[in-house]
């Protein structure tokens, strides 16, 4: 008797919160995964595509479906570790299919450039953009708004007449940073 | 509280920040003789930015002759402020130019050829500004270009302009950093004037009491602005134990108050403006006289100076001026050192073209005997050890060997968390530090790289934002088009079915119109033999327009077959004769743009022309690499590659008659509009609307197709001809059309020979 008096006690509890858990998974649910927003928030938001994804969103979204972390060539070493840092795994090197140039050129942010002259206004360069940082109209001359354009290089390869070049931003002194190198670090024997 | 803080003052006690020190003065150099004024110089350089914010808009060109106190920049928003011609004479360029900025960077600057007349434009005198509302004042600060000339330069109406209550107006008179002796002079001299623009600043912001804090080694000034304040009980004169930094706005105002400003928050929270001196006598001058900012007071000092002393320098005097006027010894053995600012805060100039600025106080030129660690391009930087000293000095309370390792270590995190941001730069620590480690050195290095990187954050949600709206804005076109696309359809369908029970010529007409415009998009598609049996297709576009299904299908078809047959051309081209066959092209793409150029003389045209040339250029190329890489791979595919080379044949034939097609259908619409014959129309149907080609068509010898398609370009040629007053336009895709069809005929003569 004792026994089923308490397998009745122990099975109504488990019911009880069973319910509980089951209206909490419920009333409760995320609907996105919090870990994807934490990863685009990571990623340098160029939308270029080195990754092999459509923007910045859908590799975060791969990244945490177990994608590899080091495919973001305009991240860099920077942004591998920090995705290293929130996925809990470690460090890779840069995927050598998406290696950006030559790494031994400087790394001063870039952004596309129209040589307006040449520029036959197909407008080509228009669709590629990600960010629509490029103005023009069909037969009219396009220019790139410096301050949009995130230096994806998409819109390089789509000119049919090789009009856009990528070229560094110049130093202001906005931009300016002072030299490290300017303060000889004496090592201690 | 406020009544406490004035008993206090009365009796001379005041607070006391943390830290600080107290380093050799110097201000003898310069604080015993006047402040003298300089001749005119030769040429001004006038950087456009002068100030915290952004450049105005130019106002002048060059060749423009300017009259002292001319503006020439506009002022676009409030954080701008205008400058202004500090003398009369002509803009002799605007260019690019080092300014007064650690970096040597270039800005643009404005260079002014002094005439020596020093002409004033018109001026209108204020005689009582009990006369002028509030804004007028204001405006009229704004409009004379007064920015803080303590050190930021900060755009003073902006801090005039505060709304909240006021309890204290300070007046920054410390001037705690050694040699400096610039506001100590203009005290001095121009006391009166100084409190009259102390007065307008009452007038703007009505604060409870006016402090005005001077450091007690300059008695002279104190006492200047003393008589000068005599019969005025809202000015409280406050001497302040020197010590440096005692002129930083948190450390003045936690020595005369006793309150301190929280870390990222404004004085002005707290009911607090503070002002320098030399900006109070720059507001009296502009709102009483009218006279712009366009001259300061310049400490220029140091022991390589034969004569150190405080002068009246115009904005944009080359700081070589300055220097030739004082006499600097010049050694020709070593570069001497010129520091912009005092000796704890200022940077080393990187030419002595640097202009002089709005915010630039003071010249310092050391010997070497003086300071040794100016001249010594090695530094003696050894390690840390932990002394404390640095955070025994730090005026803002802070550890400033943690932030070094911190800065050291790049780690951005644990400096904010170290509250990096609240270091005023002051230099203190570094000024005590036994093992010469130049600590303030590596916080600005950090602190711009923080900025740098919040920009780049700022600039990456930005970047974010727009491409999610460009993602919609193609999916919301997308559903637009196929909603047109669904409704074309519809209304197509429509017409067709109300055209059947009606007479046959209508039907014919509308069925021979929707043909039409099916070829139309066929022959963009997939290209189409044009034949020229054109009685007869009438009647096979009429059976085409209603098999629609049928039609679909073999377009479908020739549409996979193209995209096959171009996939496989692109890797299976014999390399070397598109190379030559390229150059070719080019070579004569150029001829033609020539022979457009002498023709017409069209500038134009030959920018066209040029265009396509290079466009082809870089198409070839793209093939000829394609083609080298798979000229390996070729052997094993030769089997292949000869039924691909069918296609290919195929392929190009149909993209002939596609260019053909499209020449003679722009030709004839030009025929059509002018002449408006109907029976062009039908022409144009029967032209244009065959049927897609079958395998037979498709495998005919291609001989027997070129010699058909280059006669029916020949005739199209002709029909150009044939017509008057033809469209030039017309001509252009004609010849552009044939000279596609040459590239083709060369290629597939190259391919048949091979």
């Amino acid at each position: 008797m004792n026994i089923i008096i308490a397998i009745l006690v122990l099975g109504a509890i488990a019911a009880l919160f069973g319910a509980i858990l089951g209206y909490a998974s419920v009333r409760f649910k995320v609907d996105a995964d919090p870990i994807v927003e934490q990863l685009d928030s990571l990623l340098p938001q160029t939308q270029c595509g080195q990754c092999g994804y459509p923007g910045c969103k859908p590799y975060a979204q791969a990244v945490a479906d177990g994608e590899a972390i080091n495919k973001c060539a305009p991240g860099g070493e920077d942004t591998i570790k920090k995705i290293a840092d929130l996925m809990g795994v470690d460090v890779q090197p840069l995927d050598d299919n998406h290696v950006q140039g030559d790494a031994s050129k400087s790394n001063r942010p870039k952004v596309a450039f129209v040589i307006e002259e040449d520029c036959i206004g197909c407008t080509k360069c228009i669709q590629a953009c990600p960010v629509d940082a490029i103005i023009g109209a069909a037969k009219q001359m396009h220019t790139i708004i410096i301050d949009e354009c995130t230096g994806c290089d998409l819109c390089v390869a789509p000119c049919p007449v090789d009009c856009i070049e990528m070229r560094e931003l110049p130093d202001t002194i906005h931009n300016w940073q002072w030299d490290l190198t300017s303060i000889p670090v004496k090592q201690l024997d | 509280m406020v009544e406490s803080i004035l008993e206090r003052i009365a009796r001379g006690h005041f607070w006391d920040f943390h830290g600080g020190i107290h380093p050799p003065e110097q201000k003898t150099l310069t604080s015993t003789k006047p402040i003298k004024p300089l001749t005119l110089p030769k040429q001004l350089i006038i950087p456009l930015q002068q100030h915290i914010g952004r450049e105005g808009d130019l106002l002048v060109v060059i060749g423009d002759k300017v009259l002292k106190g001319q503006p020439l920049t506009l002022s676009t928003n409030p954080m701008v402020v205008p400058i202004h011609a500090p003398t009369s004479g002509i803009i002799s360029a605007i260019k690019k130019s080092v300014i007064a900025h650690p970096s040597g960077l270039s800005q643009l600057c404005i260079f002014l050829d002094v005439d020596g007349e020093d002409t004033w434009r018109k001026r209108q005198i204020c005689t009582d500004i009990e006369q002028l509302t509030n804004s007028d004042i204001i405006e009229k600060i704004a409009d004379s270009g007064v920015a803080g000339m303590g050190g930021a330069g900060f755009p003073t109406h902006i801090k005039a302009n505060s709304k909240p209550d006021i309890n204290f107006l300070i007046i920054n008179g410390a001037e705690c950093e050694p040699y400096i002796t610039a506001d100590d002079l203009l005290m001095m001299e121009q006391s009166d004037a100084i409190i009259d623009g102390i007065k307008i600043l009452d007038k703007l912001l009505t604060p409870a009491f006016i402090l005005i804090a001077i450091e007690d080694n300059k008695p002279k000034a104190i006492k200047a602005l003393k008589h000068a304040s005599a019969n005025i009980e809202k000015i409280k004169i406050c001497t302040i134990p020197a010590k440096y930094p005692a002129g930083g706005e948190k450390q003045l105002i936690k020595i005369l108050t006793g309150q301190e400003v929280p870390s990222g928050k404004l004085p002005i929270h707290d009911g607090i403006v503070m002002q320098n001196v030399a900006t109070c006598f720059a507001i009296n001058e502009a709102v009483r006289h009218d006279t712009p900012l366009i001259r300061r007071v310049v400490t220029v000092t140091g022991q390589a100076l034969n004569k150190p002393q405080n002068v009246w320098a115009l904005l944009g005097t080359p700081i070589k001026f300055l220097l030739e006027q004082c006499e600097q010894q010049v050694d020709e053995f070593e570069q001497q050192p010129v520091i912009m600012g005092g000796p704890m805060m200022g940077f080393c100039v990187s030419s002595e073209l640097v202009p002089i600025v709005k915010t630039s106080n003071c010249i310092l030129v050391p010997s070497k005997k003086e300071m040794p660690s100016a001249f010594d391009k090695e530094s003696s930087e050894v390690e840390c050890i932990r002394c404390g000293q640095c955070s025994d000095v730090c005026p803002s309370q802070l550890l400033p060997q943690e932030l070094q390792w911190s800065a050291k270590a790049k780690d951005y995190p644990q400096l904010e968390k170290l509250n990096l941001s609240d270091c005023i730069d002051c230099g203190a620590c570094a000024y005590v530090c036994p093992s010469q480690i130049p600590l303030v050195h590596y916080y600005r290095i950090a602190k711009a790289e923080i900025r740098e990187q919040q920009q780049l954050d700022l600039k990456a949600e930005k970047a974010k934002i727009r491409f999610e709206a460009r993602k919609l804005r193609l999916e919301k076109e997308k559903v637009a088009r196929q909603e047109k696309h669904k409704k074309a359809a519809a209304a197509r369908k429509a017409a067709m079915n109300k055209a059947t029970p009606e007479a046959t010529g209508a039907k014919s007409a509308v069925a021979a119109a929707l043909a039409r415009v099916k070829a139309k998009k066929a022959a963009k598609d997939s290209g189409k033999i044009v034949d020229k049996t054109s009685q007869e297709n009438l009647k096979n576009t009429s059976n085409s327009a209603t098999n629609t299904g049928e039609d679909q299908k073999s377009q479908v078809a020739a549409a996979i077959a193209r995209a096959k047959a171009k996939k496989k051309s692109n890797t299976n081209k014999p390399s070397k004769s598109i190379e030559t066959d390229s150059i070719d092209n080019i070579d004569k793409e150029v001829e033609k743009s020539a022979a457009t150029k002498q023709t017409s003389s069209d500038d134009k045209k030959a920018k066209i022309a040029a265009a396509i040339a290079k466009a082809k250029a870089k198409k070839l190329s793209k093939s000829i690499e394609v083609s080298e890489q798979s000229e390996v791979a070729k052997d094993k595919t030769a089997e292949k590659s000869a039924s691909i080379q069918q296609m290919n044949h195929d392929d190009k034939k149909a993209k002939i008659a596609a260019a053909i097609a499209k020449a003679k259908q722009k030709a004839l619409e030009k025929i059509k509009t002018e002449s408006s014959v109907e029976a062009n129309e039908s022409k144009t149907a029967s032209l244009l609307n065959q049927p897609i080609p079958e395998a037979d068509q498709l495998t005919t010898p291609s001989k027997a197709t070129l010699s058909s398609s280059s006669s029916s370009s020949r005739e199209s040629d002709t029909e150009v001809k044939a017509t008057p007053a033809l469209d030039k336009k017309a001509k252009i895709s004609a010849a552009i059309a044939k000279a596609k069809a040459k590239k083709k005929l060369k290629e597939e003569r190259n391919d048949s020979s091979k």
